[in-house]
């Protein structure tokens, strides 16, 4: 496998404050890449970074063996970049945003046209082209920036929270879509702040807290590396939870406290859940289901509130 | 690999492109985006004309010309000495059309020169985009101004057509300018009316544009000196009826709208820059 983009220690500082500081990772080609963290962990400063437009002050970066200090238009013409939010342009209909930015990758009219239908066609939008733009949907406009940051044929998209504000069936459609242009060789790189989009898109992905990386590994060797296979949930009561917990140390790997309910991290809940229930203890409710990504998250970034 | 969204595309290429003609892309966008809004355009580009020409040309000439006996212009009448400065505001006015509101929404509402940025095109290129985006407005504008005027008889001199460039280039300097400050607005949008109301509406006044800038009181004859619309206003008067005035001021005029624009078009790099790369 061939490195597309190389990072190390890579930093972006604003006065004395370090947005990213000293991060390193490795993206191949092909693969699916999520950065995940928390509001501010420097996701989107990476991304920039990433995409050429926002100078690194420290560090080394190579993108598709090119640094973007000096190869900006270079790099930027094998990339596809859907930003966090769309910048499509509203004064034009839905499939001239496509021909204007073919236009920037100094691509002729003639080649330009069937390939703008090629991409609504794949977007889903081809009964959409002539329309305002202001008149889609949300998962329209999505779906129109991820067709016109592929206008170029990239060899990498750059996503920046694909799908936040999306209603269920506009993310899964947008799933779909980005699962065949991965099956087509595509490298993606993408932040969410969704744990089930990062489990079902990324082959790999980095947990990011304040400008460092937290960890790296596949979703299922996070898993297994920073929680358990399952997790018991259990309710008590609010005013319960705190003083119901003391008995219960010593139940599985890790027993954590919230304030509406307690996580009991183990290989196995119904087991678990019967020594409670067998120390004469009766939950409101209780829930066994396996571990996910967002135990992960939660356990390396914390549960306090970023904004 | 032919892909499922079309034959692939060379990238190198697309970057030398890019490199080379980028400025050239953004300015297509901006003309492309233009169709939105083509009625206003074409609205002012003919309206304008018409009612200028009409309240000025049959209204207040009429007054002038009966009052002072035809002494303006060197004998040529009211209109004609004010038809320059007529061309200079209508550039001035659709130069603030392309370069206020437009690049706001470039930056702030829209953000499309992040989308470009995205793609290889430069933040100069983008700058430049918005500078040259005016250029051409402004000669598609007042060329036909510049008819109406030659319709109602207010362009003795054969070298008349020359105004155009000279409302042109004004309304350039103006543009430019207007374009450095608007990339660098980040909040609202209220400093532009300010502008508007308090630089571009006095500077529209007192530029020697209704009445010769001899005839204000000296303390106020430096806003004609520092307007771009007085420059251009009074290159104009000297193709449009041959005004007599020393060469070197003639140079002048032409040297500073120049002087004028390459700073505004620096300022505009430089502020697209930051704004985009930060």
């Amino acid at each position: 496998m061939t490195a597309v983009i190389a990072a190390e220690a890579l930093e972006k500082r604003y006065g004395d404050v370090a947005a990213v500081d000293g991060i390193s990772f490795e993206v191949q080609a092909g693969e699916a890449f999520g950065l995940l963290g928390p509001n501010g962990a420097g996701k989107s400063t990476t991304m920039r970074m990433l995409g050429a437009v926002s100078s690194r002050t420290g560090g080394t970066l190579s993108i598709l063996g090119l640094d973007p200090d000096r190869s900006g238009p270079e790099i930027r013409a094998q990339l596809g970049v859907v930003p966090q939010t769309d910048n499509l342009d509203r004064e034009l209909r839905v499939r001239d945003n496509l021909l204007v930015y073919g236009r920037y990758f100094g691509m002729s009219r003639r080649d330009l046209g069937p390939r703008a239908d090629a991409l609504l066609e794949f977007a889903q939008l081809a009964d959409r082209a002539k329309a305002k733009v202001d008149e889609l949907s949300g998962g329209m406009k999505r779906r129109l920036t991820i067709a016109r940051a592929l206008v170029n044929d990239p060899r990498i998209l750059l996503l920046d929270e694909p799908t936040t504000g999306l209603d269920p069936q506009a993310r899964h459609i947008l799933w779909d879509r980005l699962f065949r242009l991965k099956e087509q060789g595509t490298t993606l790189v993408l932040t969410t702040h969704y744990m089930d989009e990062a489990e079902q898109l990324c082959d790999r992905l980095v947990v990011v807290d304040k400008g460092v990386i937290m960890a790296e590994g596949s979703p299922a060797e996070l898993i297994a590396r920073y929680s358990s296979r399952e997790v018991l949930e259990v309710r008590f009561g609010s005013e319960h939870n705190v003083r119901v917990a003391e008995q219960l140390t010593g139940l599985g790997d890790r027993v954590e406290v919230l304030p509406d309910r307690i996580l009991v991290y183990t290989d196995n809940g119904e087991r678990e859940l019967a020594a409670i229930v067998g120390q004469g203890l009766s939950p409101i409710t209780s829930l066994v289901r396996r571990s996910s990504l967002e135990d992960v998250f939660l356990r390396l970034t914390g549960r306090s509130l970023v904004e | 690999m032919t892909t499922v969204l079309g034959a692939p595309v060379d990238h190198a290429e697309a970057a030398r492109r890019a490199r080379r003609w980028g400025f050239w892309y953004a300015t297509e966008h901006r003309l492309l985006g233009m169709r939105a809004y083509a009625g206003t355009i074409l609205a002012a580009t003919f309206g304008n004309p018409v009612i200028y020409l009409f309240a000025l040309g049959v209204g207040l000439a009429s007054l002038v010309d009966r009052s002072a006996g035809e002494i303006t212009a060197d004998g040529h009448g009211y209109l004609t000495f004010v038809a320059p400065a007529l061309l200079g505001i209508a550039a001035v006015t659709a130069a603030m059309d392309e370069s206020t509101y437009a690049v706001m929404a470039g930056f702030k509402w829209d953000a499309t020169y992040f989308a470009m940025n995205a793609a290889p095109l430069s933040p100069a290129q983008i700058a430049t985009g918005n500078v040259l985006v005016v250029v051409l407005r402004l000669l598609a504008a007042c060329t036909v101004y510049h008819l109406f005027l030659l319709a109602f008889g207010a362009v003795p001199s054969p070298l008349g057509w020359l105004t155009i460039l000279a409302a042109t280039l004004g309304g350039t300097a103006v543009a430019a300018c207007l374009v450095a400050f608007s990339s660098s607005l980040k909040g609202e949008d209220s400093p532009l009316a300010l502008v508007m109301r308090f630089v571009i509406t006095p500077m529209m006044l007192f530029s020697g544009t209704f009445f010769p800038l001899a005839s204000l009181p000296l303390f106020l004859q430096p806003i004609g000196w520092v307007s771009p619309l007085w420059h251009a206003t009074e290159l104009g008067r000297v193709f449009n009826y041959g005004m007599v005035e020393p060469i070197w001021l003639t140079a002048a005029h032409v040297l500073y709208l120049l002087a004028v624009i390459a700073i505004g078009w620096m300022l505009a790099v430089r502020i697209t820059r930051r704004r985009l790369g930060g």
